[in-house]
């Protein structure tokens, strides 16, 4: 029963990193409509800023988690303009996806090249050792803790947003869609880089807690959780911020559970089926809506 | 003597027959090197590496490039016909002739991969796009973390098969271990070589363009254009695309049994057949030309050979291919790049006419 | 018997009912317009007839043989084919494989022949080049046959894709919006295109327009749709003259 308790906690630990990046998965897809596949390396490039400002030069991480999430904001916003918007009406809707590989490879090599292929151990952010239940028995650790309140800080922040301001209601028209928007007067090309400024800074938050949590930081660091995020913003329903959190909670919980109770080996196996049995079953997910195909 | 020359030349008029000359040009080349003794042994044993990432390019430009849908899965593909060929020249090693044992464990390294592409093909080919690529990415390290942890063996009672130990099998003490778990398989037969590897390269090249040229290839790119003109035609949309995609995984297949044919240990890493794998295929099928079968071997060869022999590159090789992946992509796909380009071909034409009549 | 037969068709997207109550009647031969205001669900009933919605309520029948609910696929084999409003061509293939595509149901041969280019696949191939250059010469465009068909001009691009539609040899032919987008020259042409089918093949056309001199001009007879139900059914003078029609078209004044 307690080891039970203590694999859910970590469940739900990682769970709250895989729901901080399927926020900015889900509203990158529903608002862009296209799979970002470098989102996950956007994790690795700000684990490896906050590094570099924490363990190189013995900087504070209050100051260190801001300048990455401001990096990786300027990439995310770059990326989309250069290599993802002149794709857009493009006569294929994998030509941009293709892209989007090339650009997470792009910075996996750029990482190789500058930090190499060894592992880097990184300093957690969360100094707290954390909390002790049950006599003990228990042990929670801080960065546990924070990680799923910041998570459902960020939860509560993009709902009021996206609900409760301009900027988000065009998002909203955007997403449902885009050549109605620009007729309403939105300005597509800034929504979108908007979306994509407050996807990727949510992936350098993430990229600060996976770290603190599984403090072994390489070139590909990112691409796993990053996938596995997808898997989550798809079972939450793609498009759905409460879906994602709610797909990140979910997917972290069997993820761990597994591993726990059946092997390290077939864990990802199964958080792979999991997407395929939901896409199959229910392809909107929890809590996502239909699109069809206008003829 | 004319008429022979002519025929030679008419049999290079079609542009698949180039495809095959090529090939059989390099695989000529390469004979008289290797004979003559030239070649470094780290070139001689790329050679057969280089055939099978030129066939599963092939297979999976059937699958982006003929019947346009994004599979990342093709890795997966290619190591279920790496492993149940290799565990069938396991059981066979002692009791069988290397030709035909190579040429059996062939016939069950396909089987296995085309079953297994219409198994998945199944639920798989119901999505498009986004999620297919994904979910074929989740099928490929379904594979590969299965057979990474897939314990076979064999004893006079038949198969055993067990995903956590060797114990569990609960063999008799005749038993043969086929495949056993994360250890892989070890001692395959090395039965493959350059010519059989040249051989099954073409097998794949005539199988995918003769293909392309017949009334299923058109029916299949048909639905790549426009799938619901193609039902409106009377286009069964659901078989074409599995029929598509079963022989894509088949040719991923062959290419793994020559993969596992010619390694001594077999694991199901990631680093042979993880979706990092699937993806650096993809990029030897877009930067060869996504549709052009000729492009996908030579960006294969190319691609595969160079980093390889230019050891300085290496380093920079997939920067180099993400930059160029990136560029070719937006140069061949951005609509406002190609109005650029179609208007830079209207002047450039009538420049050309002016300069004639001047 | 009317070769088709749609007897109170229905279909309901959520709360709306696209179309409503819709019968029709189409006999062999005939050249029969279906109009309306844009909204009023034309395009659904064509959707509806060839099975890219299921109707919610209603039954077709061609030919006596009750087709409500079949696959795509299977009605264009029971015979109808059709064009689309917003061009569907296969845009990466030549002008001959655009109809070389739409022929190969009644050229047969098997995946392995297609493979090993035996024996059947040379001859079979041979005949539907034969065939399908015989469809392009008759609309006029066997010269283009080896261009993309994405590089054909608009006018021309129309025109394949009706010819697509004739190589699968359908007892009806739909078409939809095919003045859509023409200058007057092309539309003069595009209507001696119909003439020519009609004459040719004897062909059944149910045609969506909204160029009313095309309608005069060649339909005999009309339905028009409003709201998703029929507002008029008759001879193309009576409907054009009907003052509820009329209504419709300009609107109360």
């Amino acid at each position: 029963m307690l080891s039970f308790l203590t694999s859910l906690v970590n469940g739900l630990s990682l769970g709250s990193i895989y729901a901080i990046i399927a926020l900015g998965y889900t509203m990158v897809y529903g608002i862009a409509k296209m799979l970002n596949f470098a989102h996950g390396d956007f994790i690795m490039v700000g684990s490896y800023v906050i590094f570099i400002f924490v363990s190189n030069l013995g900087l504070s991480p209050v100051i260190a988690i801001p300048v990455a999430v401001v990096l990786c904001l300027i990439l995310g916003v770059t990326t989309e303009r250069v290599a993802y918007r002149p794709l857009r009406n493009a006569a294929s809707p994998l030509a941009v996806l293709i892209t989007a590989i090339g650009v997470s490879y792009l910075l996996e090599n750029v990482a190789l090249l500058i930090f190499g292929a060894d592992t880097k151990s990184f300093t957690s952010v969360i100094p707290w050792s954390g909390i002790t239940l049950a006599g003990g028995e228990i042990r929670i650790q801080g960065v546990t803790i924070i990680t799923i309140i910041t998570s459902v800080v960020i939860l509560l922040a993009l709902q009021f947003f996206v609900h409760k301001t301009r900027e988000g209601q065009a998002m909203l028209a955007v997403a449902q869609d885009r050549s109605a928007a620009t007729l309403m007067g939105i300005d597509v090309n800034k929504t979108i880089s908007l979306t994509f400024a407050i996807g990727s800074a949510l992936a350098a938050i993430a990229g600060a807690f996976l770290c603190s949590a599984y403090p072994s930081l390489t070139p590909y660091t990112g691409a796993m959780p990053g996938i596995k995020a997808f898997v989550a913003a798809v079972l939450g329903g793609i498009g759905s911020i409460p879906g994602a959190m709610l797909g990140g909670l979910v997917l972290g919980v069997i993820e761990i559970l597994a591993r726990t109770y059946i092997s390290t080996q077939l864990s990802d196996a199964i958080v792979f089926g999991i997407l395929v049995v939901v896409l199959l079953v229910k392809p909107t997910g929890i809590l996502g809506k239909i699109i069809q195909e206008k003829v | 003597m004319t008429k022979m020359k002519d025929n030679k030349l008419s049999f290079l008029k079609k542009k698949e027959n180039v495809t095959y000359a090529i090939v059989i040009a390099v695989w000529i080349i390469m004979e008289i090197l290797l004979k003559a003794g030239v070649v470094s042994s780290h070139l001689s044993g790329l050679l057969v590496p280089m055939c099978y990432y030129a066939i599963v390019a092939v297979g999976l430009n059937l699958c982006v490039g003929i019947l346009g849908e994004l599979s990342l899965g093709h890795a997966g593909f290619m190591c279920i016909g790496a492993f149940f060929s290799a565990a069938f020249s396991q059981i066979f090693k002692d009791s069988l002739p290397g030709g035909l044992r190579f040429f059996l464990a062939l016939v069950i390294g396909i089987a296995f991969s085309a079953l297994f592409g219409f198994l998945i093909g199944i639920p798989v080919l119901r999505l498009n796009g986004d999620y297919l690529a994904i979910v074929t990415l989740a099928f490929g390290e379904i594979i590969k973390n299965i057979l990474n942890s897939l314990y076979l063996g064999l004893d006079s009672k038949g198969f055993h098969f067990s995903l956590t130990s060797m114990l569990e099998l609960g063999m008799e003490p005749d038993g043969k271990t086929l495949i056993n778990g994360a250890m892989g398989v070890t001692g395959t037969p090395r039965d493959a070589n350059f010519t059989i590897a040249i051989f099954l390269l073409i097998v794949s090249l005539i199988v995918v363009q003769n293909l392309i040229n017949s009334r299923d290839g058109r029916a299949i790119m048909s639905i790549r254009d426009n799938r619901i003109a193609a039902e409106s035609i009377g286009i069964n949309v659901t078989k074409y695309k599995m029929l598509a995609f079963t022989m894509s995984a088949a040719i991923a297949g062959m290419a793994g049994v020559l993969f596992s044919h010619n390694i001594s240990t077999l694991q199901a890493t990631g680093q042979y057949f993880g979706y990092n794998v699937s993806i650096m295929i993809l990029v030897y099928v877009v930067l060869g030309g996504i549709g052009s079968i000729r492009g996908s071997v030579i960006a294969a060869a190319v691609l595969y050979l160079l980093p390889e022999l230019l050891r300085g590159l290496n380093k920079y090789r997939m920067l180099i291919y993400s930059i160029v992946l990136i560029v070719v992509m937006i140069i061949n796909w951005a609509p406002a790049v190609l109005d650029k380009r179609q208007e830079l071909m209207m002047k450039f034409r009538k420049g050309n006419r002016k300069n004639g009549t001047a | 018997m009317a070769l088709l037969e749609v007897n109170d068709l229905c279909i309901q997207f959520g709360g709306l009912r696209a179309v409503d109550d819709f019968n029709l009647n189409i006999e062999q031969g005939e050249l029969y317009g279906l109009i309306g205001p844009n909204g009023a669900g034309k395009t659904t009933v064509f959707n509806l007839l060839t099975g890219v919605y299921r109707p919610t309520e209603g039954q077709i029948l061609l030919d006596g043989k009750n087709i409500t609910g079949h696959k795509t696929a299977e009605i264009n084999r029971d015979g109808i084919a059709r064009t689309f409003q917003n061009i569907r061509l296969f845009s990466k293939m030549s002008v001959l494989d655009n109809v070389k595509v739409a022929l190969q149901d009644r050229y047969h041969y098997n995946t392995l022949t297609g493979i090993l280019h035996l024996g059947s696949y040379k001859k079979l191939e041979k005949e539907m080049d034969a065939e399908a250059m015989e469809i392009l010469s008759v609309f006029g465009m066997d010269k283009d046959a080896e261009l993309l068909s994405s590089n054909l001009p608009y006018g021309q691009q129309r025109k394949l894709e009706i010819a697509r539609a004739m190589a699968t040899k359908p007892k009806l032919l739909l078409l939809d919006e095919p003045a859509a987008g023409m200058n007057p020259n092309e539309t003069a042409e595009l209507m001696d295109t119909i003439s020519l089918i009609r004459d040719k093949y004897k062909m059944t056309i149910l045609l969506i327009e909204h160029d009313m001199k095309l309608v005069s001009g060649i339909c005999e007879k009309l339905t028009v749709l409003n709201f998703g139900r029929v507002l008029a059914q008759g001879n193309t003078k009576d409907v054009l003259s009907d003052p509820e029609v009329i209504k419709a078209y300009l609107g109360d004044e």
